[in-house]
């Protein structure tokens, strides 16, 4: 059963650039300190932001910084002081903040922060994949996937929602495909301010740094405590996944949109075979499926939208019927089996069905996906398991030609 | 004349686990009795952070927050944007505190970002001259000649061979409002600082001398009598820079050699020995540059005594 509600654009939407969009759903949040660094495919979303807090239009103090690992400093202080905050990067910029990103996390301060998707250095390359956010996939965030900037903008207002639940507490990672998503105009509906206020209220922190009630935040833990610590992180993520859920729900109540909570899915029903993915290539995913299903091929599609949480019960339940899965990878783990597939394999182990699961590198630095290595891939996966293949690989441009392309 | 410490309620709570001697916490105790309870405080990973903040317990009675080793500054940036975005800047002071490496070296990139910003934050220095918390390794601001374990002398080497980094300088070279140095040999100057420091709008730089019996291998009993020699040989100027100013500067009656201030810590043995006389001449020269700079007597030869002004 298509479980898709049905993306009609309405008159209210506005043709809108993606970073645009995002940053108009930022304003929309109210967030109270804003602090960031320039990084593309990250900068028109910050630039955008300066301006309304120049206008007036958002009243925020913006603290521009001398580097990502700043950026994330001054939000972690401005949190713990009791502000709701914002940040976003990039790549090189994620990279840089990841010593903070696990502070944040360890701190539980409700950060909301907007990664464009772009891939690592060396060779340097500005262009899309997922391998920066993935790289701190154990950072201890809430990661959510989008797949267009209509959902890019609807995942701002509940990551806020999910990341100050007080069920929750975390720092919570928008992710969106750099260029894919941030340089592309699409029509956006942008909620109204009253709307968006009804959907999120203003952040009450439990616990702030004030001379009222003096804290001490960041006290060290050694083997007596760590361990607890960590798990109790841990737990809070698992727990988040309730929340995850509960945020698109009641956004779908508010706004009539949905995107799934955890996870979406298109076509499984009957579904011998399951694409699963995350991101932009999701849209594009949605048509091969679709054109396939009606050829007659028993082929689903898997939209991983949390990835961390990682929905292990609603991904196992989404592929119990099927006897294969084809995972695409945007990102690169050199030397392993995949990330996202590693991960799909793991809850599928000991399940009473095992499908096959084959992984694809597809799109690294932001070589397009197209339609037809899409559906030569499921009907490769269809075929055989493959651990590890990559997609489209120039055999002239490496040393010897790879096995795996396909 | 005299000036009394007035007794404060202890912010800084003893039964923490630093060293017998310890001079940071002397410094911090007595920066945060200055500043008072209106303070929000972020603190570098470092000795003072680990020695006061071991959960479940916490010597601070002021708000406080560790993040890590070299992104205080940017925290306490962060801290003071929020009290301004909500309206709470009448609520607390901010100060942020490092030790030497925490400042100069890892930390020194958010701190000049949060100078140049204008953050109004007191960052206070906690200069005992190496990475005690680790080991006791080098950093920018270790002394000529000092031993430390990653200088350690040898037979191709006398210790560290770089002088010491001028940090205030590169803190007023932002153009802020106040630097100053300070020294825990000199409590009611070092409070003074605090207090005059929080009473100015914008960045502060403070850096205050603080000695590491274990670090520096003095007994613990000469914590405050080699933090004074530091100052009263000439090696560690006690001045403030305000408005690009210098100014107030702490007068010397008259000058120790350098060597009476050396000869107390081990992490300077070897200047003592058979070739390092070389050594003690820069390092004594150094002390004479100062002398010409901040207008110190000359050495008055013997003189050890100690100044309690």
């Amino acid at each position: 059963m298509a479980t898709l509600m049905d993306r009609v654009i309405t008159s209210k939407a506005a043709v809108l650039e993606g970073s645009r969009a995002i940053a108009e759903a930022v304003r929309l949040c109210r967030p109270q300190v804003i602090s960031a660094y320039p990084i593309t495919p990250q900068t028109h979303v910050v630039e955008a932001l300066a301006q309304m807090v120049a206008d007036g239009a958002l009243k925020a103090e913006f603290v521009n910084v001398e580097s990502e690992h700043s950026a994330a400093s001054v939000v972690l202080g401005a949190s713990a002081t009791g502000a709701r905050v914002y940040t976003a990067s990039s790549s090189q910029g994620i990279a840089l903040m990841s010593e903070v990103l696990f502070n944040i996390a360890g701190l539980r301060l409700p950060v909301v922060l907007t990664c464009a998707n772009r891939a690592l250095s060396s060779p340097l390359n500005i262009w899309n994949d997922q391998q920066d956010s993935l790289s701190v996939r154990d950072a201890g965030w809430v990661q959510l996937y989008v797949e267009d900037n209509q959902e890019a903008v609807d995942t701002h207002l509940q990551a806020y929602a999910i990341a100050e639940d007080r069920r929750v507490l975390l720092p919570t990672m928008v992710c969106a495909d750099g260029f894919l998503l941030t340089h592309t105009y699409e029509p956006v509906i942008v909620p109204t301010q009253e709307e968006v206020d009804a959907f999120l209220p203003p952040y009450r922190p439990q616990h702030y740094l004030t001379p009222d009630k003096p804290l001490t935040m960041g006290a060290f833990a050694d083997p007596e405590y760590y361990m607890e610590s960590r798990y109790l992180l841990d737990r809070a993520l698992e727990r988040s996944q309730a929340v995850i859920e509960d945020a698109a729900q009641r956004f779908n109540r508010a706004f009539g949109r949905h995107y799934g909570g955890l996870l979406d899915t298109l076509h499984m029903e009957g579904a011998r075979t399951a694409v699963v993915a995350m991101g932009s290539v999701v849209a594009t995913l949605r048509d091969v499926v679709s054109g396939l299903r009606d050829d007659g091929h028993a082929v689903g599609l898997v939209k991983v939208r949390s990835f961390r949480p990682f929905p292990k019960d609603a991904l196992r339940s989404a592929l119990r019927d099927v006897d294969r899965v084809l995972v695409l990878e945007r990102a690169l783990s050199p030397g392993g089996v995949g990330i996202l597939a590693a991960e799909v394999r793991a809850v599928l182990q000991g399940q009473p069905r095992q499908p096959a699961v084959s992984a694809f590198v597809a799109g690294l630095g932001g070589r397009d996906i197209p339609v037809e290595t899409l559906q030569a891939l499921i009907a490769r996966a269809q075929d055989e398991a493959v651990e590890q293949g990559f997609a489209d690989l120039k055999a002239e441009l490496v040393e010897e030609g790879d096995e795996d392309e396909s | 004349m005299k000036t009394r410490v007035e007794p404060a309620p202890e912010l800084l709570s003893p039964g923490h686990t630093a060293c017998r001697g310890c001079g940071l916490l002397v410094a911090a105790r007595l920066a945060l009795q200055a500043a008072g309870p209106r303070v929000i405080v972020a603190n570098a990973t470092g000795c003072l952070e680990i020695t006061t903040s071991k959960f479940p317990q916490s010597s601070w009675n002021v708000p406080w927050i560790h993040s890590l080793f070299e992104n205080t500054a940017a925290v306490a940036s962060g801290v003071e944007a929020a009290l301004k975005a909500l309206g709470r800047q009448a609520e607390a002071r901010v100060i942020a505190q490092a030790g030497d490496g925490g400042t100069a070296d890892i930390g020194l990139q958010s701190l000049s970002g949060m100078l140049e910003r204008g953050h109004d934050v007191l960052y206070i220095c906690y200069d005992n001259e190496a990475y005690m918390n680790t080991g006791i390794q080098r950093s920018s601001l270790t002394p000529l000649g000092a031993r430390t374990s990653t200088t350690p002398p040898g037979a191709l080497s006398w210790g560290e061979v770089r002088t010491k980094k001028d940090m205030p300088a590169i803190a007023a070279a932002h153009g802020i409002p106040y630097v100053a140095t300070a020294s825990i040999a000199y409590p009611p100057d070092l409070v003074k600082k605090v207090k005059r420091a929080l009473g100015i709008r914008g960045p502060k730089y403070l850096q205050v001398h603080s000695s590491c019996p274990l670090g520096w291998g003095h007994d613990s009993s000469l914590s405050i009598r080699v933090a004074r020699l530091a100052v009263q040989t000439g090696l560690y100027p006690l001045y403030e820079v305000i408005n690009g100013q210098l100014t107030n500067v702490k007068r010397l009656s008259y000058r120790s050699p350098v060597a009476a201030y050396l000869k107390p810590q081990r992490r300077f043995e070897h200047l003592f020995k058979p070739g390092g006389e070389a050594l003690l001449a820069q390092v004594q020269a150094l002390a004479n540059a100062n002398a010409a700079k901040y207008g110190f007597p000359p050495v008055t030869e013997g003189a050890e005594a100690e100044d309690s002004d």
